[in-house]
């Protein structure tokens, strides 16, 4: 797919300044919907194979940049936005950008467990046959595969006919994971993947994130401060649209630079 | 008054009004059943109908009844549901899109005679056709249309847990996204819309007496050509339906056994739109099943 983003873009292509681990490059990114900023001029850099972190109180932009990311912020017919988000020395948000591609390279997974009212194989194999893989054994494969990836495979495939729904809710937020990881992203965005699950349900998502970084590059959006803490490598702070701090996760979480960071670290708003 | 006693009375009055519903419903059909059922043979359903004799039947209104029904459907279906993705999915939210959609309200409040006339105008005068079944069904898509525009909307709108969101975050297109998520989603509550738009399209009488008209040329159901004049299939030929010989038995007919017929006759059409209801639904159910993988 990589293919298709790299020839209608060829001319933004930024060779020069593009460090290697870094997967991608935030520039003076504004986010609007209608005449309302949400999001106001941030910058950073998103590391390859590295768990990044969004935190903010509600309605800090957090989300909405998140979406930007692989233009789910196009459904909003009043959403719009300025800046550039560089992927591959691409910039994504340009006009020219074949969106469906670029969603395969960067998948989402939702806050609430969304699973289609399928079986769950057919949660995994939907996307892949869109994508053209029809051969049962190649499908029977990504699915026990990813499957695996999102450590649902055990509990699951005695019963891969059956309606993903009757699933739990935990198990049904890993398939989405898994069905997401099918279609070998680069980049991964988890917008709050564990807020709606209980406690042991939860504890298997972060497992899971931290186990995924190795292969994925990972941008999840958290209200949990514990989780930002325990399995990001950096974390952003967002307020009011501004970023505020971004940095190691330890240098944020111990020795904040700014003092709105630490103030809602200790939890004195937000 | 406190408020457990307002919660009491309010229990107690939408009780009352439940009962009353279903008491009107059994009542009715009780009514139409109990004095219908007995006219109800083998024969009454086999032979033709007749102005001026008495013992006659119904077989070409019933045939005429469902036939008309299912080119209604064929042309309104495609149609409505396709009208109702493009309001839920492609049309953008503004000004020329509400107007689209009060269009489509007060096309489905015009009261049937209405349409009949309209129908009349165009389907039988300005086409030349006359009195036709094809002029009868076009006439009751008109009538169908917002209704099945409209639920397959709401269909849309009301599929729960961003499914659309889910396909498209996976590199899927819109339009993959609406054949194979969203259409099958929707699919039980558009199909519910269809029955009910399909009842009434089957009861249907004021929007079919200057369209398909009131009688029916003598019918070879051994002639299955739909370009025959006697081919009970030829569109282009004037249709009765069962709807339309009840009333006008009722106010024409001078057959010596108007009301025996006529009774005979709703508790038929009850009973069709009875069947193919619930029939409808577990058909509906079955592919819903199917497609969701539930048990």
């Amino acid at each position: 797919m990589a293919t298709t983003l790299k020839e209608k873009s060829n001319s933004q292509i930024m060779d020069e300044n593009r460090r290697n681990d870094i997967v991608l490059e935030v520039k003076d990114l504004s986010i609007y919907y209608g005449d309302n900023r949400a999001v106001n001029g941030i910058s950073l850099d998103i590391e390859k194979n590295a768990v990044t972190a969004l935190i903010g109180p509600s309605g800090c932009g957090k989300s909405t940049f998140l979406r930007s990311i692989n233009r789910m912020n196009d459904l909003i017919p009043s959403a719009r936005a300025e800046g550039e988000i560089n992927y591959e020395g691409i910039n994504l948000l340009g006009d020219n950008i074949d969106v469906v591609a670029l969603r395969k390279e960067i998948g989402m997974v939702f806050q609430k467990p969304n699973p289609f009212p399928k079986s769950i194989y057919e949660n995994i194999s939907y996307a892949l046959k869109f994508a053209g893989i029809h051969k049962k054994s190649v499908l029977n494969e990504k699915v026990e595969e990813s499957l695996t990836k999102a450590a649902l495979w055990e509990e699951v495939k005695d019963r891969l006919h059956t309606s993903a729904l009757s699933l739990s809710g935990g198990q049904q937020q890993r398939l989405c994971i898994a069905r997401t990881v099918a279609m070998e992203p680069t980049v991964l965005l988890l917008d709050e993947p564990s807020s709606a699950l209980d406690p042991i349900s939860n504890a298997k998502v972060e497992e899971l994130v931290v186990e995924l970084k190795n292969d994925y590059s990972i941008i999840i959006v958290t209200h949990n401060m514990q989780q930002a803490s325990r399995i990001s490598d950096k974390t952003a702070f967002f307020l009011n649209g501004d970023l505020i701090e971004f940095d190691r996760t330890e240098k944020i979480f111990t020795n904040p630079s700014v003092k709105k960071t630490e103030e809602y670290i200790s939890g004195r708003f937000g | 008054m406190n408020s457990k006693t307002a919660d009491r009375i309010a229990t107690a009055i939408f009780g009352l009004i439940a009962f009353i519903i279903v008491a009107i419903l059994i009542g009715l059909f009780a009514y139409i059943l109990g004095n219908g059922l007995k006219h109800i043979s083998i024969e009454f359903l086999t032979t033709p109908s007749s102005n001026v004799l008495g013992g006659s039947g119904i077989r070409d209104q019933l045939f005429n009844s469902f036939y008309i029904l299912f080119l209604t459907m064929v042309i309104a279906v495609p149609l409505g549901v396709g009208g109702g993705i493009y309001m839920a999915e492609y049309a953008r939210p503004g000004k020329i899109t509400n107007l689209i959609r009060s269009f489509i309200e007060v096309l489905a409040s015009l009261p049937s005679i209405v349409i009949g006339m309209f129908g009349l105008l165009m389907f039988v005068n300005l086409t030349g056709w006359g009195y036709t079944i094809i002029g009868g069904a076009l006439a009751l898509t008109i009538f169908n249309l917002p209704v099945i525009v409209r639920v397959t909307e709401d269909a849309f709108n009301s599929i729960q847990g961003d499914q659309k969101e889910a396909s498209l975050s996976l590199g899927v297109t819109h339009w993959h996204t609406i054949k194979h998520v969203l259409l099958p989603s929707a699919f039980p509550s558009i199909l519910t819309g269809v029955i009910l738009a399909s009842g009434r399209v089957f009861g249907e009488a004021a929007a079919l007496l200057f369209t398909a008209g009131l009688s029916t040329p003598r019918l070879d159901y051994g002639n299955w050509n739909p370009f025959s004049d006697r081919s009970p299939l030829n569109i282009f030929r004037p249709a009765e339906t069962l709807a339309v010989h009840i009333w006008s038995v009722n106010t024409q007919g001078i057959i010596p056994d108007v009301v025996e017929k006529s009774a005979g006759a709703s508790a038929v059409l009850i009973i069709a739109v009875l069947i193919f209801n619930l029939s409808a639904r577990w058909i509906g159910s079955k592919i819903h099943k199917k497609i969701t993988a539930t048990k």
